[in-house]
């Protein structure tokens, strides 16, 4: 615990960031764009990693959380025109609110009733935009007046800068002392509870702090995109995009979910001209991955060392 | 010994449904004092031992730690109060070392700091050698033997300085030689002025630890006191040997000529680092009657298991000549093993009929109701609760349903385990009489499971008698009373 981040790792994160911060330097506005998108869904599945992967909890509705933000901050944005730090903050704490209010009576169920609440949370919000479609845009999605910048190489590095800030956060939070508590409780909740942990207590701050992080994400990317809709934030396939691509980079490992949901928007997006068969082939990859390596890439990685 | 009452419960009950499983249970346990808690499978120890530790809610009683009513308390209040409890089973953090899973003991149960107090690697190293774990600091649980993970539980768990240590079966899947050492921990606990509460299957295990016992049956107190008084207390005797042990002669010994039917060669399992069997060899000869006595936590569900092929094992399984090693669960039965099994498993929502007709799924029409009109004459209960649902039946009727289903199937070897478990005396002579029925009316070969040799013994042809994984006496019955018969307990 007392070297959270080691040399290896450091140099890692160093090489990294630098590579990744002169990239636009040489690639086009249009490989940008998808790497900005990326760069959000790795901040969503290292939220969705902490909750499942550490607290042990299975999220099916990361994106009732990220609709949450993404929806409060572009309403507020298109109604009130208030400036964009302050709908991003007003985001991120609807997303804690509401996730609070999901969380307090559903960590009470146990087994896999946790899960059906959070999935059917994020129907309840999909159907509350639509029918509220006078102020959301209901299906159509609504537009946001402020963009983040309209330059996509700012844009790039806006996210950059996101996505290696909340991984840097995320991930201390979970080699601390919070982490290790929060991996027992999420292991045998009986013996982290006999070890004088309350339990609820931490799996419910993992939660806000994975609502946070959502709704913080939510938000910026609707201000990148320059419009919200159910499509891009809400729906059940893009959850369950950010589910695949945490279980794809490793499970407890917080920087394999960033690299698995990065890794799968731009395959994703490499094999586009596919067309209908593209998704077919993720889904293949992902299936193969999950059946076969279910501790996922980074943490088949780590796995041959810990049990040297 | 010092007088000071650390502990003390009174009267606490707790149910499961209709269920006693613990019914004004109350003991005190001072400072360092070992109190042995025993008893049987479902005689609610372990119930008891999770009331203390607030891990379930007792439903009246209360239980009060160095004057502090706990009784009700989440056992995160409880274990901060100063309790903690060596699980028998845990899942330790396998992607940290022994050192952090200790650390984890001793961190504070904060939102806020988020690193370790500085004190925390040197008193969890302090821990660690104090369990024995001195040399395997920086392993990962994964890779360490069975007694080490035990010692790193016993690690966590007085790593916050308890003043009342529970300990769920102290001894379970240690050998002879780590029991010493083991033995050794605890009475430092002792020595340390702790109050230790050891919960335990028999009196045997925890005889040279615990300076008091009280024994349980069926959720209720039958004994306390001290370790040879609870040994001598009439109850405790009949509960585990079942009263005065009687053997019925059995005519015709013409077992010995015919040829094994099933024979064990070297069998030995392990549930992940603990061995459960250990190189066990067994024969059962064709139209035998043979019982395996053992207490519980023996190996005898994990023997009939393995015959199922329930549980993975090294050695040999043969039945009528054929290897069963590698045959699914299901092949195995159709070939004629059938097991019975502890747990019962029955249908709890269907009737005590379609429970039948399920086990006789593979026999023609014809068949199935010749094998159906059997049993009701070996069961007359069963023929009166046809349509009655399995889960409201009693739990003799449950036990003769769970036979009678496995003989649906017409086996050519019945596995009975542990039959009598939970059940009153008057139902065990009526279990007793229909064995009999069966073994004079059927050539069937029959293997017994029992932890009452009362039981046991009076069918039996041969006797096995199983003891920490092995296999230490083997003979009649009547050699059994007269060499084993004291030495049991």
């Amino acid at each position: 615990m007392t070297t959270v981040f080691g040399p290896r790792l450091l140099l890692f994160i160093a090489v990294f960031v630098l590579v990744a911060s002169v990239l636009p330097l040489w690639l086009s506005a249009y490989v940008l764009g998808v790497l900005t998108t990326a760069y959000y869904f790795g901040v969503f599945s290292m939220a969705w990693d902490l909750l499942f992967g550490f607290a042990g909890e299975v999220n099916f509705g990361p994106t009732f959380l990220i609709g949450l933000g993404a929806y409060t901050a572009a309403l507020l944005d298109n109604q009130f025109h208030l400036p964009i730090p302050v709908t991003v903050l007003a985001g991120a704490l609807a997303a804690l609110v509401g996730g609070l209010l999901l969380a307090v009576p559903a960590l009470r169920l146990r087994g896999p009733y946790f899960g059906l609440v959070t999935l059917v949370a994020v129907l309840l919000l999909q159907n509350a935009i639509v029918i509220f479609a006078a102020f959301t845009g209901g299906e159509i999605g609504m537009t946001v007046p402020d963009v983040l910048s309209i330059d996509p190489k700012v844009n790039y590095w806006y996210a950059l800068a996101f996505l290696v800030i909340c991984a840097i956060l995320l991930f201390g939070l979970s080699r601390s002392a919070i982490g290790l508590i929060l991996q027992a409780s999420g292991q045998d909740a009986i013996e982290a509870q006999a070890l004088g942990f309350n339990v609820t207590k931490h799996k419910l701050a993992a939660f806000s702090v994975s609502a946070l992080f959502s709704g913080v994400a939510g938000a910026m990317l609707i201000f990148y995109m320059g419009a919200a809709s159910v499509g891009t934030v809400i729906d059940i396939g893009i959850g369950v995009q950010i589910i695949i691509g945490a279980v794809l980079g490793g499970r407890r490992t917080i920087l394999g979910a960033a690299i698995g949901a990065i890794f799968l928007v731009v395959v994703t997006e490499v094999l586009r001209p596919l067309g209908q068969l593209n998704t077919f082939v993720v889904a293949a990859v992902a299936l193969a991955v999950i059946l076969f390596f279910p501790d996922g890439l980074l943490g088949h990685v780590l796995r041959p060392r810990e049990s040297e | 010994m010092s007088e000071r009452v650390r502990l003390e419960a009174r009267g606490l009950v707790k149910r499961f449904g209709g269920l006693v499983a613990a019914n004004d249970i109350g003991f005190d346990i001072r400072a360092g004092e070992i109190l042995g808690l025993i008893g049987p499978n479902g005689s609610g120890k372990s119930t008891v031992m999770k009331l203390v530790m607030g891990i379930e809610r007792p439903d009246a009683g209360s239980v009060k730690l160095d004057g502090v009513e706990t009784a009700g308390w989440p056992s995160y209040r409880i274990a901060r109060a100063g309790v903690g409890i060596v699980f028998q089973h845990s899942r330790p953090l396998h992607r940290q070392t022994v050192l952090e899973n200790i650390k984890l003991a001793l961190l504070p149960d904060s939102l806020l700091r988020l690193a370790a107090a500085p004190g925390v690697d040197e008193r969890a190293r302090e821990i660690a050698h104090a369990v024995g774990l001195g040399d395997v600091l920086h392993r990962h649980p994964s890779t360490l033997p069975f007694a080490d993970l035990r010692r790193m539980e016993m690690g966590k768990a007085i790593a916050r300085d308890p003043k009342v240590v529970l300990i769920d079966e102290p001894f379970a899947g240690l050998t002879a030689g780590e029991v010493g050492a083991f033995s050794e921990l605890i009475r430092g606990l002792r020595d340390q002025g702790r109050a230790v509460l050891l919960v335990d299957h028999n009196v045997k295990s925890v005889a040279a630890l615990a300076d008091r016992v009280l024994a349980m049956y069926l959720g209720q107190r039958v004994a306390e006191g001290t370790v040879d008084e609870v040994m001598r207390d009439e109850t405790v005797r009949r509960v585990y040997l079942g009263g005065t042990i009687e053997v019925v002669e059995r005519r015709g010994a013409n077992a010995e000529v015919k040829p094994p039917l099933l024979r064990l060669e070297g069998l030995s399992v392990f549930y992940g680092k603990a061995q459960a069997l250990d190189r066990v060899d067994l024969d059962v000869r064709e139209g035998e009657f043979v019982s395996i006595v053992g207490l519980n936590g023996a190996g005898k569900t994990t023997l009939f298991n393995a015959v199922s092929g329930l549980v993975p094992y090294s050695g040999e399984v043969r039945f009528a000549d054929r290897v069963l090693s590698g045959m699914t669960p299901g092949a195995i039965a159709r070939s004629g093993v059938v097991q019975c099994p502890e747990s019962r498993e029955l249908f709890g929502e269907l009737t005590v009929r379609e429970n039948l007709d399920l086990g006789g799924q593979h026999l023609a029409a014809g068949a199935r109701t010749d094998q159906l009109a059997w049993l009701f004459e070996l069961f007359p209960i069963l023929e009166a609760r046809q349509s009655q649902v399995a889960r409201t039946l009693s739990g003799g009727e449950q036990q003769m349903l769970a036979i009678a289903r496995a003989l649906m199937m017409q086996p050519k070897l019945l596995v009975l385990d542990e039959p009598t478990l939970g059940l009153a005396p008057v139902i065990l002579e009526q279990l007793s009489k229909a064995l009999e029925r069966l073994r004079e009316s059927t050539p069937i070969t029959v293997l017994l499971g029992e932890q009452n040799v009362t039981f046991a013994l009076p069918h039996a042809d041969r006797v096995y008698l199983l003891e920490h994984a092995r296999i230490v006496w083997e003979g009649e019955p009547a050699q059994f009373a007269a060499e084993m018969g004291a030495g049991y307990l």
